[in-house]
């Protein structure tokens, strides 16, 4: 296998395991204003994902670096050209940091709640716009020559096509579940019922849009041998249905992370050998070669990650095991914190 | 065009000098930290413990933020400077992806199981994870310098015409280049000169007040360790700061002449050049003659540069001569480049590093002095002292990296003097051209004013928690069925 393709996969592989987790962190966060009823159970919410977040968003950067290292071309024309979408995550990611930190610092309600409002329109922002943005690399964009390189030629409202969109929605629905799955598994009582019936209906929703748009991207942008991921996606979606309806929330979190993984392996099928299709002509398209690294640089970078992702996985599994328990209002504390001084 | 790179170069410049106001000090806390929960395990003494937890939280605190505006620096080269991107990719990715995998995930992990594991882990395992969390906060500093010291000397790379970049031949030179070996133990000293005054400057505060109260108070104790043990911390770093410092110099002497002429404001090549403590005239740039230097050290800057007080050193007329020569006296566009940096920003960024910093290692002394042989330090002068000194090395470590970043220009990937043919990008061709002004402004306008409004937070909570003092602990204990309280919450 030749180098470029390897490190085509890694990158999907480093894509999957950040939509996998980041997007049970976005589901809590957009739940929280949605199932939570009153402070303690936004708290439940927020310390499910309490000592994990920010591993998982390290994903994200570890992308962004791989994507650098390995294909330069494509992580300067993919950042320069997404701009406008890219900055509405950044700021979104920005926000988030600071909101789950400093949320419980000071008591008081006032301060609390405006947190929580960063805390919940910062994981409805990117849980849209990471659709937005994977559908609109599967679909192509206005790619042209430019002074010898091969640059995005479009403007934002390009960005926002149809089949852009409903890609939006998917991933919007997708981590919906993903989250609440998670909160029923992670939390306990009333709380973790509520969860459940919530990913109940989500479920179904996801089924249809996700299922929508992958035969879409099927018929219009892939080739023959993603008809496998598509049915395996399908079935992983009815799963997450059925398994919710049973009540076995564990098997249908795993569906939903199957789902996530079909999703990623579409949408890179369908790209390859592609990394950014033209929409003007398929000359102008960034490929996996002509986009890619030399291979002195793809050779050390894949023992950097032969050798340092297995350990990465292993300590993080650890943590997760360490948070196994579930968290009920019990585990709450009640506040101890300090109030701003009065002047 | 013009606009769009200016735009881009002060875009850069906020969002890195801001991230990086939150770097040190998370770099040099969680090791301090580090050794202050070792000692409350090794000891069992409860100030540690007490010591740890107070300023853990101000560590939490600043972490935040320090994550949260280094997610912008992983992007953006990509959205602002996508031909800088393209042209070093091949070898300034790596250590970036490295960066992530070894050092972020590293970090982030085990902060996770730091802060939440309290109650879950026993006592040694749990001291692991801050240290595994200091380690990695190193580590990040670590590489992305080797990226950042390979802008200031390119190794390891060739230029290939084909593809018209730099490509990499080997990620040891890369890894190991001479400006990484020493820009790193600087960069460290600094983070720990940083986190020590921080805790030494706060610690003088509180025992200025607890003697206030009652000059029995029990508290005196744990205060006066910390501030002994943030003094110590100061003098140490300060020291390495300015041996590293200097051997820097040295190399820098070489491998960019005309960023160390541009610092001194040498005009004319010399022998015995001073070393200029204040000078007059147009350093703004227009005209170098006018340059009048009113204090000089004789000979100084000869043997700072070259270890020699007699050695010629050469001027800023003379370099850009040679510059022109072998690297070309006009761009593409057909304007005369001009190889020396700003002047005016080189020369005081220079003098603001050593002077703040060194006020900062030079205070440590004075703490040390007055809590000698079990005093305390109480006094007036001495506690407004200790806090007007907080913001004194943060502002010197700001004006180390405008000075090591300004004194680059006009390059953004600085050519070898000796060799590497071809390895150098000028700053004015970095840029993505395909990204708008407006758009370039309106990421401006956006990321300064929620980092400004994020900058308020981070100092109200920081102040109040400061004021709040170090906890009454109780012994942590873990809890075997997950039915107790959480430890730590949201
Ligand atoms: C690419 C790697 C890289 C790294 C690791 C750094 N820089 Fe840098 N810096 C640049 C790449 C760069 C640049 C892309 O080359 C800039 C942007 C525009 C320019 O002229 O150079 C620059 C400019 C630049 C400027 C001046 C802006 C201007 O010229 O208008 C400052 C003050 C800093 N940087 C500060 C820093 C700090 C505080 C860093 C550490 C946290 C840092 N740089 C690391
Ligand atoms: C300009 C290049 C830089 C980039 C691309 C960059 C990138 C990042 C990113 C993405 C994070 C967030 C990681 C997380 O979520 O845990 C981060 C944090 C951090 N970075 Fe940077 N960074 C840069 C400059 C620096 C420099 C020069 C240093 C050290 C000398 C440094 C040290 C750190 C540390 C210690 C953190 C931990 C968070 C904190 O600051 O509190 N970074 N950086
Ligand atoms: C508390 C903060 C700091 C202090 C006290 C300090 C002090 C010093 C000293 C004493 C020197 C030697 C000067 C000489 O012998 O010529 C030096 C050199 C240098 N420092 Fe710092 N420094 C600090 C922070 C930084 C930071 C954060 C950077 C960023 C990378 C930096 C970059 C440099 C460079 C590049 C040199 C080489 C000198 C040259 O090229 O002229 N410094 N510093």
């Amino acid at each position: 296998m030749d180098l470029p393709l390897i490190w085509f996969i890694l990158i999907a592989v480093l894509w999957t395991g950040y939509l996998v987790l980041e997007g049970f962190d976005f589901g809590v966060g957009m739940l929280m204003g949605l199932l939570a009823k009153d402070n303690k159970e936004r708290r439940v919410a927020l310390n499910s994902i309490g000592p994990v977040w920010d591993g998982n968003e390290v994903w994200l950067l570890t992308a962004g670096g791989a994507t650098f290292a390995a294909f330069p071309e494509w992580y300067a024309t993919l950042f320069s050209g997404f701009y406008l979408p890219l900055l509405l995550i950044l700021l979104a990611l920005i926000v988030r940091a600071v909101a789950i930190e400093y949320r419980g610092k000071i008591n008081d309600p006032v301060w609390r709640q405006r947190w929580d409002w960063a805390i919940i329109g910062s994981a409805w922002v990117p849980s849209i716009l990471w659709g937005v943005a994977f559908a609109n690399l599967v679909r192509g964009v206005p790619i042209e020559e430019v002074n010898g390189h091969l640059e995005f030629v479009g403007n934002f409202f390009d960005l926002l096509s149809p089949f852009a969109l409903l890609g939006g929605l998917v991933t919007l629905t997708l981590f919906l579940s993903h989250g609440a799955l998670f909160l029923a598994l992670k939390t306990s009582g009333d709380f973790s019922k509520r969860a459940g019936d919530f990913a109940k209906k989500i479920s179904v929703a996801a089924l249809v849009l996700a299922g929508g748009w992958a035969i879409w991207t099927q018929l219009a942008y892939s080739v023959p041998w993603t008809w496998a991921v598509v049915a395996v996606a399908a079935l992983g979606l009815l799963a997450v249905v059925w398994f919710t309806r049973v009540e076995s929330y564990g098997r249908a979190f795993i569906a939903n992370a199957v789902v996530l993984v079909g999703a990623v392996v579409l949408i890179f099928g369908s790209m390859y050998p592609d990394v950014m299709p033209s929409s003007i002509d398929p000359a102008y398209s960034l490929t996996v070669d002509n986009a890619s690294s030399t291979d002195y640089t793809l050779t050390v970078m894949t023992w950097v990650a032969v050798i340092l992702t297995p350990v990465v996985l292993l300590y993080q599994s650890w943590s997760y095991w360490v948070f196994r328990r579930r968290i009920s209002t019990d585990n709450i504390p009640e506040h101890s914190e300090l109030t701003f001084l009065k002047k | 065009m013009l606009e769009a790179l200016d735009l881009a170069r002060w875009q850069f410049g906020i969002t890195t000098v801001y991230h990086f106001i939150l770097v040190p000090l998370t770099i040099g806390l969680s090791t301090l930290v580090a050794i202050m929960q070792t000692a409350w395990v090794r000891t069992g003494k409860e100030k540690w413990l007490r010591l740890t937890k107070f300023y853990g939280k101000l560590l939490l605190i600043n972490f935040a933020l320090g994550i949260a505006t280094g997610i912008v620096q992983e992007f953006q080269f990509g959205m602002n400077w996508s031909n800088y991107s393209r042209f070093v990719g091949d070898i300034f990715g790596a250590p970036l992806a490295m960066e992530a995998l070894l050092a972020f995930f590293l970090e982030s992990t085990f902060l996770g199981l730091w802060i939440f594991g309290w109650d879950k882990l026993p006592k040694k395992i749990h001291l692991m994870t801050v240290w595994a969390f200091a380690i990695g906060s190193a580590l990040s500093a670590y590489f992305i310098i080797a990226a950042n010291s390979w802008m200031q000397h390119p190794v390891g790379a060739d230029f290939n015409p084909e593809t018209g970049r730099a490509e990499m031949n080997s990620i040891v030179d890369v890894l190991t280049n001479n400006t990484t070996l020493l820009a790193f133990p600087h960069v460290i000293a600094t983070a720990f000169l940083v986190a020590g005054n921080f805790v030494a400057g706060i610690a003088v505060y509180w025992m200025w007040r607890k003697h206030r109260e009652d000059k029995n108070h029990k508290d005196l104790g744990l205060y006066r360790t910390a501030a002994r043990f943030g003094a110590v911390t100061m003098l140490i770093a300060g020291v390495a700061v300015i041996v590293t410092g200097d051997l820097q110099a040295k190399l820098m002497f070489q491998q960019q002449p005309i960023k160390m002429a541009a610092a001194e404001g040498v005009i004319h090549s010399e022998e015995s050049a001073c070393f200029s403590l204040l000078a007059i005239g147009n350093l703004a740039g227009d005209d170098p003659e006018s340059v009048n230097h009113l204090l000089c050290v004789p000979g100084l800057y000869s043997y700072m540069a070259t270890g020699d007080f007699s050695a010629e050193v050469p001027g800023l007329v003379d370099l850009q001569e040679q510059y022109a020569d072998r690297y070309g006296a006009t761009d593409t566009a057909g304007n005369e480049i001009q190889y020396r940096p700003n002047l005016m920003v080189t020369y005081w960024s220079f003098r603001l590093m050593i002077g703040l910093g060194a006020f900062s290692a030079a205070l440590s002394l004075v703490i040390l002095w007055f809590t000698r042989k079990g005093g305390y330090a109480t006094a007036n002068w001495m506690k407004n002292l200790a806090i007007v000194s907080l913001p004194m090395p943060y502002l010197a470590a700001s004006f180390g990296w405008i000075f090591t970043e300004m004194g680059r220009q006009p390059f953004v990937v600085a050519p070898n003097p000796d060799g590497v043919d071809m390895v150098m990008l000028l700053t004015q061709y970095g840029y993505s051209p395909n990204v708008s002004a407006g758009e370039v402004a309106t990421s401006l306008a956006v990321f300064t004013i929620v980092y400004a409004i994020l900058g308020v937070f981070w100092f109200r909570l920081i102040h109040r928690y400061a004021v709040e003092g170090a906890p009454e602990v109780e012994e942590p204990t873990v809890d075997e069925d997950g039915s107790r309280p959480l430890s730590f919450a949201y």
